[in-house]
């Protein structure tokens, strides 16, 4: 399929599926929705380090909680509006993620995911202790309770919503955009084998740099609306294991060798998580996560994606 | 004289407490064909990665085709025209064959000529490049649907597709039956013809000696002989190592 086309599908899915929270007269769609596009867009960020060059990452939540305290930085400073901190959020998750990456990408396998780990301390460390952003007692974030479009007053919520799923299509293009591009070819051989890949004349350091710079920036992003949605920012919830958990489980139960994957997983994880959440209590999601991923492991350790590719091959065969 | 293609002078590699190269000089004229030879643990493959920049000398210096290459990264090297196939085969092994040959055509080729091949030129030179080593007709095949002396034919078409002036095949004939063996040393002295200057480490003296027009000898790091091949195999030094 051309890229055209796609973005012309993916723009078409988006609207239709914003056409249909209309239907619903009920702002808790809004809600859970926002939440499950976000997590479309963390587990698609995550994948490009994570899945298409095999750098597991485990400090997703610390670039998740750098977009979200830019937000309130920004915010606090300037009083931009959202889609300017979410591009301000980006550039600062990218640079950190650009610097992280050189930090840390002459580390190989769980010595990276260490190293990832220690960052979102480090920079949890230095949220608590930075007064001007709320520092350990957190900040409020009033959001207007409605926004005026055209005449029209918006629920705030829906447009948090419809950034949010502006950001998921944006993150499902750029995937695919890199997984069929010279740089996905790239990003598979670092994969498959470094070495390889360096006899090959692939600069390997370099797209490391480039994916860590990307992963970042998008997961940033991610994060600069969050501080709306929430209200009051606190460490405890900006820098939550949920994050770094769910964006390493979505993509590995729904696959990580294509921008697929992490869509279907985040969906898939995202909307059984919401259910549990207003059915049983939002206590259970991480248990959820586990025992998903624990299953998927076992039966499926390519992810929903793998198992389907597999099925069909052996069809054909 | 020609000036060589590759000049090693004084090359040095510790690990640890351990020499494993110890000041080796070496010339290799363009369109040579060089058998490197020597027992196991004698250096040969840390020379190829000192070449190859997978591993960095610490003492002297490797300069190809006139340029000093010390400190360079490997895929630098690749660029510049070193390729080298690998000991074990390492494919990438989610890629289809063809694209695994699509790697070294869309980095080292356009890195050195710094113009885009368009994705017909590109299949183009996949289909050439795997016709040569006869892996056409499994060209949208995985590395895993290979068997051993496919895989190790995947591995020169990979190093060829770089389209280098030096090929470095290591041990690429290890563990295959005579005929397969006859068959790699065919296609090595067809990409010789063509030009490709090629360095050959192998431990499968009868392959080593039929194809190479020069031979070198390394033992504990140091070079011991280096010359005509019937003569070098007729050095003491060489049939004490080899025999004790």
């Amino acid at each position: 399929m051309q890229a055209r086309t796609f973005i012309l599908i993916t723009l078409v899915v988006a609207a239709a599926g914003f056409a249909a929270t209309q239907i619903v007269s009920n702002d808790y769609v809004f809600f859970a929705g926002y939440t499950v596009l976000q997590f479309v867009v963390l587990a698609t960020a995550w994948n490009i380090l994570g899945g298409y060059c095999g750098y597991v990452n485990f400090g997703s939540a610390a670039f998740f909680a750098l977009g979200a305290y830019s937000t309130v930085f920004f915010h606090k400073a300037f009083q931009m509006p959202i889609p300017l901190l979410i591009v301000v959020g980006g550039v600062v998750s990218g640079i950190i993620g650009l610097g992280m990456g050189y930090l840390t990408l002459r580390l190989r396998g769980s010595f990276f995911a260490i190293a990832t780990l220690a960052l979102a301390v480090v920079l949890q460390t230095l949220i608590v202790n930075w007064d001007y952003v709320g520092g350990s007692r957190g900040a409020y974030i009033i959001r207007p309770s409605a926004l005026n479009v055209a005449g029209r007053e918006i629920p705030y919520i829906e447009y948090l919503f419809l950034l949010m799923l502006l950001l998921a299509v944006l993150a499902i293009i750029a995937a695919r955009t890199i997984e069929r591009s010279r740089l996905g070819f790239g990003f598979a051989t670092i994969r498959d084998d470094e070495l390889a890949a360096e006899a090959s004349g692939v600069p390997t350091l370099r797209l490391k740099l480039i994916a860590t710079t990307i992963s970042g920036a998008l997961m940033g992003m991610a994060g600069a609306p969050f501080p709306y949605y929430i209200g009051y920012l606190q460490p405890q919830s900006a820098f939550a294991l949920d994050y770094a958990v769910n964006s390493i489980a979505m993509p590995m139960i729904g696959g990580t060798a294509s921008w697929i994957g992490p869509l279907i997983g985040a969906i898939l994880l995202g909307t059984i998580q919401q259910v549990a959440t207003v059915t049983i209590s939002s206590a259970v999601n991480v248990l959820i996560v586990g025992v998903l991923l624990v299953l998927f492991v076992i039966i499926a350790p390519n992810g929903l994606v793998g198992m389907v590719q597999d099925l069909l091959r052996r069809r054909r065969a | 004289m020609t000036a060589p293609l590759l000049h090693i002078e004084q090359v040095g590699k510790r690990f640890g407490g351990f020499v494993a190269l110890d000041g080796i000089n070496l010339e290799v004229a363009p369109g040579e064909r060089l058998g490197l030879i020597g027992p196991n643990g004698s250096g040969k493959s840390t020379l190829v990665n000192c070449i190859c920049g997978t591993l960095h000398n610490e003492t002297g210096s490797v300069t190809f085709d006139g340029r000093k290459m010390d400190g360079l990264p490997a895929h630098q090297r690749t660029v510049l025209g070193v390729a080298r196939s690998f000991q074990l085969p390492r494919p990438f092994g989610s890629l289809s064959v063809a694209e695994n040959l699509r790697v070294p055509l869309l980095y080292a080729v356009k890195a050195r000529s710094g113009s885009h091949l368009s994705a017909t030129e590109l299949d183009e030179r996949c289909v050439e490049y795997l016709r040569l080593v006869a892996l056409d007709h499994k060209a949208t095949r995985r590395p895993r649907d290979l068997t051993q002396v496919e895989m190790r034919k995947l591995e020169l078409a990979r190093a060829l597709a770089a389209e280098p002036k030096l090929l470095i095949a290591d041990e690429s004939m290890a563990g295959l039956s005579h005929s397969e063996i006859e068959d790699i040393l065919k296609l090595l002295l067809e990409l010789n013809a063509r030009g490709i200057t090629i360095i050959l480490i192998e431990h499968i003296m009868s392959a080593v000696m039929s194809f190479s027009q020069r031979l070198v000898v390394l033992v504990s790091g140091r070079k011991i002989a280096d010359g005509n091949p019937a003569e070098v195999m007729r050095n003491p030094e060489v049939e004490k190592a080899y025999l004790g």
